[in-house]
């Protein structure tokens, strides 16, 4: 009796998913989904190497200080880093006072002492970054009714993080005339940009970066944008986890240790079964 | 329950004893995991993965109650809670990602044993209650897992919960109704977020109460074993301690290993990018996914896109969903075959290997985008899914004509090998017998 229940049961959903299936090819042969733009046009980021990829990986102080600054001196004009404080930039190795001049130069919110009133202080080393729009409205009003997005996370939010950030940046172009000769009606509208990279290929931020030069650099490297658009997101590889490089040294002699335990289990357990195996031997 | 020959407990000092006379846990103990409980001795690796599924749960809870110290179930704060536990707790970044990547672990582990069930048909009598137990532990641990997903309020945490409480607005007549009171609201927030977080506290506890069912329900016959012949005579069986709990002890190594591997060196490769973008209910992300986990289950949901009859396309996907669980259940009744263990079962191992790639192919569609090809060849996979435990398994039961058995489980061990005396095993009181041996 059950499986004669079961197999008219089998019967109602596989009947069922052919049903679908059927509908799903006969709608495939009649009406093939369209090709779009997004679909032929739309490129995977960049190959692009940082000091903290791989496996032994550690950060490259010189490179994330000066991505800090290239941050501070064109992103942060339109980005916040809510989840970065300035006390965490001696992880970039700035030393005590220079995070205290750092957190010096930005206006964060706070109170009038003698009011009571909302005002502006200069930043301590305890503060966050400050957000450059008080409230999404303000930053759609600002930027052609788009919200930039917060970066601290950036680079863990996109499937290739670093790699995307640095396609993105370096990735403008104009809109390929083989892309509007197949699609005329995909022109980039006004106010948008052609970036390749980009998920709909037209991206609300302008080229942030721009000329060699855009920022000047206290190592004497040279700010091309290439070297720009890298730095930068390197910077946001480690505001988007701070504690990868204490992860990676962590996780070597933890694999060590358990290689050791389990090279010893192993034994023990060869050791205490010897006799029960004996035959095989 | 156990087998006559088992070990006896024998306190070994006054202290001991007094407390023998008391509360005997020594003697649960020693009874359930020491020399007091015989195991088959020839199980195999695949029977290491109850211990690692206990292994796992524990490992929640404890990296689970940590992490809900420094937790805020609020949908103002809660990701901010997830990046402060992440950037200032003590090791914070350690317990989560050792908390997100133990629920993939888990499941790891749980489908391998869920499988290792399949092949050897540990579902059989006299072992139905544990099945039932298993497939319960099951669900409990797919609800816990999603509401688990809910917390960091992420967009897929959000759109997960959305599209998942949504199944239910699929029920005719009280499925609106049913979604907002589930959530407490029309879409997921601050009420929903809460609830979960509560059950996503409490269940943990009712599966680890089931598991303890699980292992006494198992711990009546004894365990199953490779080749589905129950146990006989002391030779057939070694004592769990010291033989199970050494093979035991270094598969949790080499599982820890593995699992750290992941933790320290690729923690968000299992994960979704999106979950690290805060919740937004005015942003659909391009694909809503769940975790890995649900992928096969997920193309399942998904199959059905067109009307059947009067049945709606949402509700025969959600029906088609809960099914592909709940036919689990009745595995014991649908496949009648008296010999238990595909190693003996020719016609069923072939299609049990068949259900192990339909599942992989499942899984793989249920991550990809909802377009063809990947809808088309999930309902092919999802045919041939229900076709399996349905159609095909209760059919070859009746029809197969298993292999021979072998006569007892020393016998399986041992009686293959003709140069040894069979008396190497010096307990082993009913040698091998002459069939094999001639």
């Amino acid at each position: 009796m059950i499986r004669i229940i079961s197999i008219l049961v089998g019967l109602f959903f596989t009947v069922a998913l052919a049903w679908s299936f059927g509908n799903g090819a006969y709608q495939q042969i009649t009406e093939p989904p369209p090709v779009t733009a997004e679909h032929e046009f739309h490129r995977h980021p960049k190959e692009v190497h940082f000091a903290s990829d791989g496996a032994f990986g550690k950060f490259d102080r010189q490179q994330l200080q000066r991505g800090f600054q290239v941050y501070k001196e064109v992103c942060s004009a339109c980005h916040s880093l809510s989840h970065v404080a300035f006390r965490d930039l001696t992880q970039l190795g700035y030393s005590d006072p220079e995070v205290k001049a750092i957190a010096k130069g930005f206006q964060v919110p706070g109170i009038d002492p003698n009011t009571g009133e909302d005002a502006m202080r200069p930043g301590m080393p305890t503060d966050y970054f400050p957000k450059p729009f008080a409230n999404d409205i303000a930053a759609r009003a600002a930027n052609n009714n788009a919200v930039p997005p917060d970066l601290s996370l950036m680079t863990k939010a996109r499937h290739d993080g670093p790699a995307y950030v640095y396609s993105l940046l370096t990735g403008y172009q104009a809109q390929p005339a083989a892309l509007l000769k197949e699609f005329p009606d995909a022109k980039t509208p006004n106010g948008l940009h052609y970036n390749p990279y980009f998920a709909n290929l037209n991206l609300a931020m302008p080229p942030p970066l721009t000329s060699t030069g855009q920022v000047s650099y206290g190592d004497g490297t040279k700010a091309t944008v290439d070297q720009m658009a890298k730095d930068v997101s390197a910077f946001l590889v480690w505001t988007a986890e701070p504690k990868l490089e204490k992860r990676k040294q962590t996780g070597w002699p933890v694999l060590g240790f358990l290689l050791f335990a389990t090279i010893l289990g192993y034994m023990s357990y060869k050791n205490i079964w010897y006799e029960k195996k004996k035959h095989k031997a | 329950m156990s087998f006559p020959w088992a070990q006896q407990y024998k306190p070994v000092n006054p202290f001991m004893r007094w407390m023998d006379e008391k509360l005997p846990l020594p003697r649960l103990v020693y009874n359930s995991l020491g020399a007091g409980y015989p195991v088959p001795r020839n199980l195999n690796y695949f029977w290491n993965f109850g211990i690692l599924a206990g292994l796992c749960l524990g490992l929640q809870i404890v990296t689970g109650i940590i992490l809900a110290m420094h937790y805020a179930a609020n949908a103002g704060v809660a990701f901010d809670s997830v990046e402060h536990i992440m950037r200032d707790v003590n090791w914070g970044w350690m317990l989560r990602y050792a908390h997100a990547n133990g629920a993939s672990a888990f499941f790891v582990v749980i489908y391998i044993h869920i499988f290792r069930g399949f092949f050897y048909g540990s579902y059989k009598a006299p072992r139905e209650m544990v099945w039932l137990l298993g497939v319960t532990i099951f669900l409990l641990m797919m609800a816990t897992a999603f509401m688990g997903y809910v917390l960091p309020w992420g967009q897929m945490s959000f759109w997960g919960a959305k599209v998942i409480t949504g199944l239910f607005s699929a029920i005719p007549l009280v499925g609106d109704p049913l979604q907002q009171w589930l959530l407490g609201g029309f879409a997921p927030d601050n009420a929903a977020l809460n609830r979960f977080f509560s059950l996503h506290y409490l269940l943990p506890f009712v599966i680890a109460g089931v598991v303890i069912l699980h292992i006494w329900a198992l711990h009546i016959p004894g365990s199953s074993n490779p080749t589905g012949v129950e146990v006989k005579s002391e030779s057939d069986t070694v004592p769990f301690y010291p033989y199970f709990v050494a093979k035991d002890g270094w598969a949790v190594g080499a599982f820890a290993f593995l699992y750290c591997l992941v933790l320290f060196f690729f923690p968000n490769s299992l994960g979704h990018p999106d979950n690290y973008i805060p919740a937004n209910p005015m942003s659909t992300p391009a694909h809503i996914v769940p975790e890995w986990y649900f992928w096969p289950f997920y193309a399942i949901l998904r199959a059905f896109t067109a009307d059947f009859f009067f049945i709606p396309a949402k509700l025969m996907g959600v029906l088609a969903m809960f099914s592909a669980i709940l036919v689990w259940f009745f595995m014991p009744w649908l496949d009648r075959s008296p010999v238990r263990s595909g190693a003996y079962r020719p016609l069923y191992r072939k299609f049990f290997w068949v259900l192990v790639l339909d599942a992989l192919v499942l899984g793989y569609c249920g991550g990809a985008p909802a377009a063809e090809p990947y809808v088309m060849i999930s309902q092919i996979a999802a045919i041939y899914y229900f076709a399996h435990f349905l159609i095909i398994v209760p059919i070859v039961s009746a029809i197969e004509r298993p292999d021979p058995l072998p006569t007892s489980i020393t016998e399986a061990v041992l009686g293959k090998d003709e140069n040894v005396p069979l008396m190497a095993s010096p307990t082993a009181p009913f040698p091998g017998t002459q069939h094999s041996n001639a």
